[in-house]
């Protein structure tokens, strides 16, 4: 008799927690957004992984990823939306930004989808930089040749 | 008899004495101002499209805008006001004129922030825009650090304010506070002058709230925060080409609705002094053929 009373008591707690349905989440969404000065490619979406070339090396971004701030370097960026697709952008230099509510900002100063980068125009630009490198004696010069020749040689690795 | 005559048509030269406009003053008169207001209708034609163009390339740069400061607003990165010693001003706006107040409004931002600052802090200013160097070269002329002219003439690309930052930072002026101040575009009739904050990579460092964040080092909060400095620039100088070329839409407009009041007012006066003309000559006419 007791035992039916404190079943009867039990019951009404199982019926409340099945209640509603709950949404599928695994915790904070990742709020995306990509940009450049003249176009912006993702605004403040929701995306499950970005893979970002950076100077420490390439980071793949989650959501809940530890906040940091990273500066680009010349490489390609991967992001892989939540219906699975992924989309590579080859980018020039920028920053990115992991806040710690989830929020991520990727500022570049130019991008380009890999299907608008012609590989042989970028193996002769390479070779160019190349050949330019041993021309230059000031420090200065010779920095932005080597920027150059990284850039190219991120393109050229891209396309292969 | 000829005495009193004279007296009684003895008028006082005192005062300015005013001869009534003759028809070729009026004509002239209003053959400029119909040039004028030719003049200023193309000039809000070229300002509409310019416009038109700008506020279209404003959508994008405004998402990366806000992406560059969202950094700050998020970590709430604050300088503390006593150790504030140097205070660098960036004053955004363009070389051209016509274009209302756009130019004075952000003079007088940059006025009012250098007049606010504690006595002991030093202000730089940094102008951007050969108007503004006009407005403050007089006043404030020992607070101008850099000019920068040619702006205006062509829209402002991210190169242009990349250049300005590489001179901002090649000048070495360790700032420890630093505001960009420019007009925002808020809609073709309106737009308001704002001030966004800058920060120097130790303020950044030293934040409270910015040790949430990993692996951060010297080099790269540097590299970090020269990019940050460009990418508001850049957001600034859009903003601000929008709102100028809205304002001169708007300036130009209203002055030629003014010409155009002018233009109608003079065209009566032009109608009933030609009247009063042919009027006088018939009567000439007629008194002198009743005299014969």
């Amino acid at each position: 008799m007791m035992a039916a009373r404190i079943l009867r008591r039990a019951l009404p707690v199982a019926r409340q927690a099945r209640s509603y349905a709950d949404m599928v989440s695994t915790g904070p969404q990742m709020s995306f957004t990509f940009a450049s000065p003249t176009k912006v490619f993702f605004k403040d979406a929701s995306v499950k992984q970005v893979d970002v070339p950076t100077l420490n090396g390439v980071f793949g971004i989650l959501p809940a990823h530890v906040p940091t701030l990273q500066v680009l370097r010349p490489g390609v960026v991967t992001i892989f939306n939540d219906d699975g697709s992924a989309t590579k952008y080859f980018v020039s230099s920028g920053s990115i930004t992991v806040n710690a509510d989830s929020s991520v900002q990727l500022l570049v100063e130019e991008a380009a989808t890999l299907d608008q980068l012609d590989v042989d125009a970028a193996k002769a630009n390479l070779e160019q930089a190349q050949s330019e490198m041993s021309g230059i004696s000031d420090e200065a010069g010779r920095a932005a040749a080597q920027i150059s020749l990284e850039a190219h040689e991120a393109i050229v690795k891209a396309l292969a | 008899m000829f005495a009193r005559t004279s007296a009684l048509v003895f008028s006082p030269q005192c005062g300015q004495v005013r001869s009534m406009a003759t028809l070729k003053d009026i004509t002239i008169r209003l053959k400029s101002i119909k040039n004028i207001q030719k003049i200023t209708k193309s000039m809000k034609m070229v300002a509409a499209a310019k416009y038109a163009r700008a506020e279209r390339a404003l959508k994008p740069s405004r998402v990366y805008g806000a992406g560059a400061l969202a950094l700050y607003e998020k970590a709430d990165i604050q300088v503390a006001e006593e150790k504030v010693n140097k205070h660098l001003i960036i004053g955004v706006s363009s070389d051209r004129g016509l274009c209302g107040a756009v130019h004075s409004n952000v003079g007088r931002a940059i006025k009012s922030q250098i007049a606010l600052s504690s006595p002991g802090t030093e202000v730089m200013v940094i102008n951007v825009g050969d108007k503004l160097r006009a407005l403050l070269k007089r006043t404030h002329g020992k607070h101008i650090l850099l000019s920068c002219k040619e702006v205006g003439r062509k829209p402002p690309s991210f190169g242009d304010a990349s250049v300005v930052a590489t001179e901002v930072l090649n000048l070495g002026y360790e700032f420890d506070k630093a505001s960009v101040v420019f007009n925002r575009f808020k809609s073709v009739i309106s737009y308001k002058t704002e001030s966004k904050p800058l920060f120097s990579p130790e303020t950044v460092g030293n934040a409270e709230s910015m040790s949430v964040y990993d692996d951060i080092d010297a080099d790269v909060l540097r590299n970090y925060q020269e990019f940050a400095m460009v990418n508001i620039i850049y957001m600034a100088m859009k903003e601000s080409t929008t709102a100028e070329q809205s304002a001169r839409m708007t300036a130009m407009d209203s002055a030629s609705k003014n010409a155009s009041e002018m233009i109608d007012k003079l065209t009566l006066t032009f109608n009933r002094t030609r009247q009063a003309v042919i009027t006088k000559e018939l009567i000439e006419i007629i008194s002198g053929a009743a005299a014969l």
